[in-house]
């Protein structure tokens, strides 16, 4: 039962890929980039889990997918036109797919009416021009042991034609006698695949007569040792059928030229030897074989063993021009390890590091040289590590062209989404929690950003709205970019909503961007009434607040009539930060560099007195709050004399900006972050603990907590103190 | 020590005994990863005195708690004699600063004897019971106890 579990879950994980890559083929198809690869791609996709799906007993979903697969046979057979309607018919398909697929996995009702709807409008597309069932026996490959749904294993197109159908060349005992003629290329070999097997294989099915064709082997000059010459004509008896005899070949299909002929005469014939006979011994049939020697295999068997694997487990949803790029899937708790264990590494090695220069070893001496080197490696290994765990943005950019789907749908406008730069990488987690942010932004650019095709057609824009999504990297970040081509914020509406919910005073005096801003303040929405798509009581704050909880950063721009842009900054990765590294009464601490604006030494005359005990530092004819770090954290109880120490300059929330005076500065360094949560809690005013070079742990400011600390400070301190007491 | 009796070993509890000042206590054997002698811990803001700070053990964050100060006796002055018993309780690690480890009990679990009234209210929370070995008394501490009340103590949200 659990090996079907995991069977189970397995298929459930590949269904997600069949449907990544059924959508991608869709879309490509919408935007008029019809070839035949796309079309078999998405053809494969949807095959592959009515395989699967009837492998499990999965009714509902063999049935939907089996009439989108007959309308996308229709399609691959050109005997439909992929027309607008048409298109958009079938990525509605590709969506309730996918709800079927997920409602397989983790049980609920699937909506009935509407699969079934879609169902019928998938069968009108069909009626017309053929039945199902001749739809089925209308495809030009043998599909014979596919009508049954049950065929768990990937679809491969066929690549020869054959002139006699099944059963015609039968006779009594239902023998049937194949000429088949097998030349192997050289990428057979590549993928450690052997052609004796094949054969061994072959004439396990019945009697066999097979023999070399060596007429291709040149002359020992001109051989090339990874070359394949040899092909193989095999004479089959056999009471299986065509269909067993292809299966043979399944996995090498590509990698081979083929041709499987029945043949009209009845009787089987032992004595026809066409040619002289080879026989194909277990061991010898690749030191036969001058193309590939042996040792050539097992070299290549041992380099590339998930190659291997992979040839021998076909992998439906990759076209034949992908297959070369493989994949391994395992866990994401070794991934994690692996890099937890990795972060050690480095602290490890820079432990070591400080202990050889403590030692008083030259830097030239070997010990400091080899050191170098080891650590050049490790941030080598660090890298590596951490871009097993870096993912690119292209399925959750592709679930959002769903949502644009049903969104333009609901709101009965008409929107073109543009993706750019899908490849673009970001960790894991990253992308796993962008999801809902990045709905609710596409859903809003929509709802709230474009406006309706008649108000568009009066502002002399093109009726359909476009609502673009760029990835990108820029300075160890990614940035993600919403933006739609709609009219912008409506300033003097988000005024007056902001006054009417009593988030600013009537006579304030914002400038435009502190008036856009005023969309990230909880409480705020614009929608006069909660609308189906945006609304749901959530707002751009709930936005805001998973975004900074991922260390990102989100800022809005827009302009009046030409459209407004939302720009996400993420860092790539959660588990290592780029941190200044500062102390602070006698402690290490680390800032983030994010939050970092500039860095000052400040002089006594830049600061000032404010009230009784805030201070404020002057730069730039700016005055900036002063928040001493060390007495913030409890470190000590006087204030620090400015004088001497240095202030950070740090950008928070709402971009105000602060200073935070350190008494100096040690360096800037990438820390790997650990969890203070774990093993103990949340302590105010930090974000996480990091461990130094030197072994020990310096805890990682949280900036904005600290700030925002600063600002309650009585009320705040006399809390910690009240819990301090009560321990 | 106890005679052991090996064929009935789940009557039998193995506990680590440790000294705070004169007295000593006792935690259970299972839950005690490790023992290591006292590193300089990093102090956390805003934590409660008992709370050290965190030490950097092998990779992951340890909080150290100064046990005699969490029992509400004297708070420690540690030195390099000073010892670091590394429990865990369910997911959660702790490091307990103690004078030093005596000895390794082996009891049964009717041994153990309610803990008498006189104790302090706040060392009788943390106190499962009390055991008499060799004319020594020897408190068995509840690290369950200790490791909530730690979490109690930094007021945290989760």
């Amino acid at each position: 039962m659990d090996t079907m579990a995991a069977i189970k879950q397995t298929f459930f994980q590949e269904c997600e890929e069949q449907l990544a890559e059924l959508e991608t083929g869709l879309l490509a198809i919408e935007s008029q980039q019809v070839d035949d690869d796309t079309i078999n791609a998405v053809f494969r996709a949807v095959h592959s889990i009515k395989g699967g799906a009837g492998a499990f007993g999965l009714d509902e979903l063999v049935r939907f997918a089996h009439t989108f697969e007959t309308v996308l046979d229709l399609l691959r057979g050109s005997q439909i036109e992929a027309a607008p309607p048409l298109v958009k018919l079938m990525l509605r398909s590709s969506d309730t797919l996918a709800d079927l697929v997920r409602y397989s996995r983790d049980g609920g009702e699937m909506d009935q009416a509407r699969v079934g709807q879609l169902h019928d409008e998938l069968m009108q597309v069909v009626n017309p021009v053929a039945t199902p069932a001749c739809a089925q026996s209308a495809e030009p490959h043998a599909g014979d042991d596919e009508a049954g749904g049950d065929d768990p294993e990937a679809f491969f197109p066929v690549t020869v034609t054959f002139d006699d159908l099944i059963g015609e060349n039968s006779d009594d005992d239902g023998q049937i006698v194949f000429n088949v003629w097998f030349k192997p290329k050289p990428e057979l070999y590549a993928k450690a695949n052997d052609a004796a097997k094949l054969l061994r294989e072959l004439r396990a099915l019945g009697e066999a007569d097979i023999a070399c064709d060596r007429s291709d082997v040149p002359l020992l000059s001109e051989l090339d040792p990874e070359g394949a010459y040899l092909a193989w004509n095999v004479r089959l008896v056999t009471s299986a059928g065509e269909s067993a005899v292809r299966d043979v070949f399944e996995f090498v299909e590509f990698d081979c030229e083929i041709r499987i002929e029945a043949e009209p005469s009845v009787e089987p014939d032992f004595e026809f030897t066409p040619e002289p006979v080879a026989e194909i011994g277990p061991a010898e049939a690749p030191a036969d074989s001058p193309a590939i020697p042996q040792a050539v295999l097992e070299r290549l068997a041992e380099f590339a063993p998930e190659q291997a694997a992979k040839a021998a487990a076909p992998s439906a949803g990759a076209s034949p021009a992908q297959q070369a790029q493989t994949t391994i899937r395992v866990d994401l708790d070794r991934v994690d390890r692996l890099i937890d264990l990795v972060g050690e590494l480095v602290i490890n090695q820079s432990m070591l590091a400080q202990r050889v220069t403590e030692a008083g070893i030259a830097r030239l001496s070997d010990v400091a040289v080899g050191l170098d080197d080891l650590e050049q490696l490790t941030r080598e290994i660090q890298d590596s590590v951490m871009a097993i765990r870096a993912q690119p943005v292209r399925p959750i950019f592709q679930r959002m062209s769903r949502v644009v789907r049903e969104v333009a749908d609901m709101t009965g406008k008409s929107v073109r989404l543009i993706t750019e730069g899908e490849n673009c990488e970001v960790d894991k987690t990253v992308i796993e929690r962008l999801t809902d942010p990045l709905t609710h932004m596409i859903r809003n650019a929509i709802d709230h950003g474009l406006e309706s095709p008649e108000e568009r057609v009066q502002a002399g824009k093109p009726e359909q709205g476009v609502v673009r999504m760029t990835a990108a990297h820029r300075s160890g970040r990614v940035i993600i970019e919403v933006s739609d081509d709609g009219s912008g914020i409506n300033r003097e509406r988000v005024r007056s909503i902001a006054v009417d919910k009593g988030l600013i005073d009537a006579d304030a005096q914002l400038a435009d961007n502190e008036i856009d801003d005023l969309i990230f303040a909880p409480g705020f929405s614009t929608a006069s009434a909660v609308s189906d798509v945006s609304g749901r009581g959530v707002g751009m704050d709930v936005v805001k607040r998973s975004i900074q909880a991922l260390g990102g950063r989100i800022a809005i721009s827009s302009r009046p009539g030409k459209g407004t842009a939302f720009t996400l900054s993420l860092p790539l990765t959660l588990a290592v930060l780029d941190g200044m590294v500062v102390t602070v009464a006698g402690q290490t601490l680390v800032v983030p560099l994010t939050a970092i604006v500039e860095t000052l030494q400040p002089k006594n005359s830049d600061v000032h007195g404010l009230g009784e005990t805030a201070r404020v530092i002057s730069t730039r004819g700016a005055f900036i709050p002063l928040i001493d770090v060390g007495r913030e954290l409890g470190y000590r109880d006087c204030e620090a004399d400015p004088v001497g120490s240095v202030a950070i300059m740090v950008e928070s929330e709402n971009r105000a900006q602060s200073a935070l005076l350190v008494d100096g500065i040690i360096g800037q360094q990438q820390v790997v972050i650990k969890s203070l949560e774990t093993n103990y809690g949340h302590v105010f005013g930090v974000a996480a603990a990091t461990i130094l070079g030197d072994g020990r742990v310096a805890v990682i400011l949280d900036v904005d907590a600290i700030v925002a600390g600063s600002r309650s400070d009585p009320a705040r301190s006399e809390g910690a103190n009240r819990k301090r007491n009560a321990a | 020590m106890m005679e052991v009796n090996e064929h009935d070993t789940s009557q039998y509890n193995e506990l680590i005994a440790f000294r705070l000042g004169e007295q000593e206590f006792c935690v259970d054997i299972m839950s005690v990863r490790d023992i290591r002698g006292w590193t300089p811990t990093t102090p956390l803001p805003h934590s409660p005195d008992y709370v050290k700070g965190v030490i950097n053990l092998r990779g992951s964050v340890l909080p150290v708690i100064d046990l005699s100060a969490r029992l509400g006796f004297r708070s420690t002055e540690p030195t390099a004699r000073h010892v670091i018993i590394v429990t865990q309780v369910g997911s959660q690690s702790v490091g307990l600063l103690v004078d030093a480890v005596s000895d390794i009990l082996t009891i049964t679990s009717e041994t153990i004897q309610p803990t008498p009234d006189v104790a302090s209210e706040l060392a009788r929370c943390f106190m499962k019971g009390v055991l008499a070995i060799e004319g020594r008394m020897i408190s068995l501490i509840g690290l369950d106890s200790v490791i909530a009340a730690t979490h109690e103590g930094t007021g945290t949200l989760n």
